[in-house]
């Protein structure tokens, strides 16, 4: 089959499809959405926070697996930059009524659309579709695989709240096994010189961490005393009935971050998660309220770095100087 | 590996191939390299019009032969040897023929070199029972492209619950018995099998697709460096390990044959290793993916590399081509398994196993196991010829000595043409091939079945 492939961008970035794709080096990628990210913010705090920066180009979120949350914040991206937006909403199920992946990418495509965010409950989606589409390809989210803007606001916020990342000492919390937010910052965290450790069960580990620039410890409280951020991940019920852990309420007691736990923690340190929390579960209540608890942040300026992601994908090579006014 | 001795029924005597259409006057090649079991020399080989071997020797008389009318083939340089013989392949027909037929397989069969293969039964319906064999088998016949052996389902339906009628199927020629796409997972159903197997009036093979369920659930690729890193679900090599050591373990049992098929893991090829010293009854195969590539490749997320067992580590691939070279895996097996391009283009954890093999596995033999001097050119042959043939239970007319009297199965290569792999130029009618654009050393020129070309100059005669 012929397709032509005329890239009607002009970026070097095509598509972002993992950490890695930022960059031969990868932290000075991710430094550049991060300045970036910065004069969007400024914009997102304007009264009209708008700019006409991507007006005529076309995002369509394409969501195979719900997630609300991605979806509204990349549509609110994509709007707050004057692009259009289209909702392409599938559940799992019409893959398996018929329609390929292919067809239906073909199908999005033959719309006239600048940019696709996907996300997909299976790993590697975004890099197939990426082969089949012209458009840019966003992975919003794909299985246990990878979440790279999610990953990039989390390096906002660290940065905004605590400065450089390069030295600070990260604990990533829960089921890594299972978690694409934790590969994706595993890979954007170490990449600006933090390091990483994951505590979780050796059930809810991947089965080989060969090649993976981490520590690893079975013993939270242990941890939290030298943690300049503790990043906890969503424990879900399912979990339970795979075996991976006996109960919710032992996993509480040996990895939840407790309000006990939490004291452990320097003053400056923060609590992240990626949401929704289960309260009560991967964090105590109260714990989630504290002030150093940035999760509010997390979402806020997860806007703004789809923003710049966008800018950067499908600005044409304008440099963005934050001078373009609504 | 089997007893060479053993009684074949009468059945299994003659090729169920219907030359009926072709007119022979005989062949003669010239100038070859024959390579069997009881040697290597450079000689001409003259095929008599009744598809037997006339003669074998050097600047034979062909008009001596009363050959004297027979085309002559040039074949200096390449390798004349006994036809290829596939102990693993998957037809598709019945059920799925927008994959492949009994004749788009045979045709990939004759292409690759190969004069026998063995269809799997995990057709839709399964075969097992005599009315699928029958239809196998005559749908083998009418495509004429190679010799088409049935294996029938150890249990019916491949459910692994019931034993399915194997005496009925082993009376119309059935010799091997395997669930493959899935091992028999019950214990005491596996040894009855055995034990039941063994009582039969033909000596059969069980063979068995290794993998215990419960550790490879949800599995879509080799759990390991390559799964975690790309968050897809793994399949421990270890989920394969116990279903052979079981196995094993039940042929001491049982004293019934066991053949392993596919395997994939340094530790599988060890507890064979370590059986066959011991003097038990077990074979095993391995196929050209398993040597040639490592999961690193499913970091494309292409389905195109799913395959069960999976593509493993560097590590396994290197212990199936040293079980390979000191003999503990006795053949080279394509487990061809075509898929269409619409079910293989999704994503990768919904995408069908399996992968292409018939067309490449010789090359792939030749370039990864002969030029780097693991095998040598008898070793490999003996590897996909006259060993699969004794496993099968048709080494009493495949994979014979190319000498006087002998049938003409036979396969004519170059060990040193260079191809290039182009999905859309292979007979399959699925292009799952996972060498794509990859250049191979070893090409097939001519293929004789009973002395009739199936393929000529590379190209397919029918």
């Amino acid at each position: 089959m012929t397709r032509v492939v005329a890239n009607p961008r002009h970026g070097d970035l095509r598509n972002l499809l993992s950490v890695a794709d930022l960059g031969p080096d990868v932290a000075s990628g991710i430094n550049r959405v991060l300045t970036l990210t910065d004069s969007f913010v400024e914009v997102s705090e304007r009264a009209i926070p708008k700019v006409p920066a991507l007006k005529g180009r076309t995002v369509v979120s394409l969501f195979f697996e719900d997630s609300t949350r991605t979806r509204l914040s990349f549509e609110t991206a994509a709007k707050r930059l004057s692009a259009d937006t289209m909702n392409f909403s599938v559940g799992t199920s019409s893959v398996k009524k018929g329609e390929s992946l292919r067809d239906t990418i073909e199908t999005i495509e033959a719309m006239g659309v600048d940019a696709i965010v996907v996300r997909h409950a299976s790993a590697g989606v975004p890099l197939q579709i990426a082969q089949w589409a012209n458009s840019a390809v966003i992975n919003a989210g794909d299985g246990w695989h990878e979440h790279p803007t999610q990953a990039l606001l989390d390096c906002y916020t660290i940065r905004q709240n605590l400065g450089d990342l390069a030295g600070r000492q990260i604990a990533i919390v829960g089921d890594i096994r299972h978690s694409r937010v934790a590969r994706s910052n595993v890979a954007a965290f170490s990449a600006l010189g933090a390091e990483v450790t994951l505590v979780a069960p050796p059930t809810l580990l991947p089965p080989s961490l060969e090649g993976w620039p981490v520590k690893v410890s079975h013993d939270l409280d242990s941890v939290l005393a030298n943690t300049d951020v503790c990043y906890l991940l969503r424990m879900q019920r399912e979990r339970m009935t795979e075996a991976l852990i006996p109960s919710l309420r032992e996993y509480t007691a040996t990895y939840g971050l407790t309000e006990r736990r939490a004291d452990l923690l320097p003053g400056h340190a923060l609590v992240m998660h990626p949401g929704p929390m289960n309260r009560g579960v991967e964090i105590a209540a109260n714990v989630a309220d504290r002030p150093n608890a940035v999760v509010i942040d997390q979402v806020r300026n997860g806007v703004a770095v789809r923003m710049a992601v966008l800018f950067l994908l499908l600005g044409s090579g304008i440099e963005w100087g934050g001078e373009i006014d609504a | 590996m089997p007893d060479p001795d053993r009684e074949p029924n009468n059945r299994s005597r003659k090729v169920d191939v219907d030359n009926s259409t072709s007119t022979s006057s005989g062949w003669i090649l010239r100038g070859g390299r024959v390579v069997d079991r009881s040697g290597d020399r450079v000689a001409d080989v003259a095929i008599a019009a009744d598809g037997t071997v006339a003669a074998v020797g050097l600047d034979l008389d062909a008009a001596g032969l009363g050959l004297a009318d027979a085309p002559v083939l040039d074949v200096t340089g390449c390798i004349v040897a006994p036809g290829l013989v596939d102990i693993h392949t998957h037809l598709r027909e019945p059920g799925r023929e927008e994959a492949e037929t009994i004749e788009s397989g045979s045709r990939a069969a004759a292409l690759g070199g190969f004069t026998a293969i063995v269809a799997m039964p995990n057709t839709e319906p399964t075969i097992d029972s005599a009315a699928v064999v029958r239809q196998v088998q005559s749908a083998g016949m009418a495509a004429g492209l190679c010799d088409v052996r049935v294996s029938g389902a150890i249990t019916v339906g491949r459910e692994g619950k019931a034993l399915s009628p194997m005496a009925e199927m082993a009376d119309l020629g059935v010799r091997m018995f395997t669930d493959d796409g899935c091992g028999v997972q019950d214990d005491r159903l596996m040894r009855r099998a055995l034990e039941y197997s063994s009582g039969l009036s033909v000596p059969v093979t069980l063979a068995q697709h290794c993998e215990v369920e419960a550790l490879s659930e949800g599995g879509h690729m080799h759990e390991g460096e390559w799964s975690s890193r790309l968050g897809i679900p793994g399949i421990p090599a270890e989920a394969e390990e116990l279903m052979v050591f079981r196995d094993i373990a039940l042929a001491r049992l049982t004293g019934a044959r066991v053949h392993f098929q596919h395997l994939s893991t340094a530790g599988a090829v060890e507890l064979v290793r370590q059986a066959k010293a011991r003097g038990l009854p077990v074979t095993s195969e391995a196929t050209p993916h398993h040597f040639t590539l490592t999961h690193a490749e499913v970091a494309s997320y292409d389905p195109v590399f799913k395959v069960n067992p999976p593509l493993r580590t560097a590590d396994d691939v290197a212990a199936v081509k040293a079980g390979l070279a000191d003999g503990t895996i006795d053949a080279i097996a394509t487990d061809h398994a075509p898929h269409t391009a619409e079910v293989k283009e999704a994503p990768f954890d919904h995408a069908p196993c399996g992968m292409l093999g018939l067309e490449t596995a010789l090359a792939l033999g030749v370039t990864e196991l002969v030029e780097p001097g693991i095998l040598t050119m008898t070793q490999l042959l003996a590897a996909m010829s006259w060993q699969p043939a004794e496993i099968a239970g048709i080494a009493d007319i495949h994979g014979l000595p190319i000498e006087t009297g002998s049938p003409a199965h036979l396969v004519v290569f170059d060990p040193t043409e260079e191809w290039t792999v182009d999905p859309s130029e292979l007979a399959s009618l699925s292009a799952n091939t996972p060498y794509a654009g990859r250049t191979l050393r070893g090409k097939v020129r001519h293929t004789m079945l009973c002395g009739v070309p199936t393929v000529l100059d590379g190209k397919a005669q029918r």
